[in-house]
């Protein structure tokens, strides 16, 4: 079974951790890595590529790491990140376009039931699949 | 052929900084006006970081000191400038070897530092972002250079058209960052991005060639 592991990125601590919060309310009793990068040392709004780079290293169990952003520098910064983290870990990790909250949590869903790398990538870039069929 | 030494890449970061925090209010106005309003503050804790890390780590060669700025910027700035930014020191110092840099080699430090922009903000000429002040500087530079102009001409003629390129970007509809949201109300104002890339080539110019 693969353990893939998760790493929200944010310009805001406070919003990451309430996005891992609802995301954990969907694992009960189930181990998914999820680490969080969000704001600046100093607590204000903004993204640091050098402490997604240790997310990603500490969120990886072998299996690899699904990488969910919010906007603008998050993804400067993500991307930057994947260049300062040794080049065998880089290869196991998807950037995803997903939307934050509704990507993270169908890939912590599926990361829980221990899909692989590629199928939660999968599953998070379809996070707004119901709430479009939902809403028509 | 005049050469940059350690001691003028750190001159030049340090001139850089000291000029962004000066203008750290205007910055982050014209930020407040078709962005999120951090570019100042933002520019400022990552320069203000980068000079001390100078200070403490003491960088032995070029190389190594651009290479500080740019991991410093990518983690201390935490707005889009900070890859950005970030990522043109980092590429700089990917193309410069240990030992001084001689006119060539700053030429072609700057525009690998370019190239390092446009791969990670994935923008264009025109898009209203630094690229519209770092691109013409790059393009003067080289041109200088080419010509057989000493290094501070070529500095003082790149940062020339860095300032151009800066006044250039006020009728332009942004393409890319926050200020894109707005569309057509971002045109009528300076980007500020490419505000303080202008700053950055106007302190290359008056520390980068030496003394």
């Amino acid at each position: 079974m693969a353990r893939v592991g998760l790493v929200v990125v944010s310009h805001s601590r406070p919003l990451a951790e309430a996005a891992v919060a609802l995301a954990q309310q969907m694992l009960p009793g189930r181990d998914v890595p999820i680490e969080v990068a969000a704001g600046t040392e100093d607590g204000g709004l903004g993204t640091d590529a050098v402490a997604i780079s240790a997310a990603i290293t500490a969120a990886d169990a072998g299996d690899g790491v699904v990488v969910l952003m919010d906007l603008g520098s998050a993804v400067l910064s993500a991307e930057t990140a994947l260049e300062l983290i040794e080049d065998d870990l880089r290869d196991r990790v998807v950037l995803s376009a997903a939307p934050l909250v509704e990507g993270l949590i169908g890939a912590a869903v599926v990361a829980g039931g221990g899909a692989d790398r590629d199928r939660v990538a999968a599953e998070a870039l379809l996070g707004l699949a119901p709430k479009q069929a939902h809403l028509g | 052929m005049s050469v940059a030494d350690t001691g003028a890449f750190a001159a030049w970061v340090q001139e850089f900084a000291r000029s962004v925090a000066e203008h750290k209010d205007d910055l982050t106005a014209l930020d407040s006006a078709i962005g999120d309003a951090d570019h100042g503050a933002n520019m400022d804790r990552g320069m203000s970081a980068a000079v001390a890390a100078l200070a403490e780590k003491s960088p032995a060669d070029p190389a190594a000191l651009l290479k500080l700025v740019g991991m410093t910027l990518v983690s201390k700035v935490g707005g889009a400038s900070g890859p950005l930014y970030g990522t043109f020191f980092l590429r700089m110092s990917g193309a410069l070897g240990p030992e001084d840099a001689d006119d060539e080699s700053v030429g072609r430090a700057f525009r690998a530092g370019l190239d390092g922009v446009i791969a990670r903000g994935k923008a264009e000429a025109g898009d209203k972002t630094m690229l519209d002040a770092l691109i013409p500087a790059c393009d003067a530079l080289d041109a200088a250079l080419t010509a057989g102009q000493p290094l501070d001409a070529a500095l003082a003629a790149a940062a020339a058209a860095a300032r151009a390129g800066r006044d250039a970007t006020v009728p332009l509809v942004a393409r890319k960052g926050r200020a894109s949201y707005l569309g057509e109300r971002s045109a009528g104002h300076q980007d500020p991005g490419a505000t303080s890339t202008a700053l950055l080539l106007d302190a290359a110019a008056s520390t980068l060639a030496g003394g």
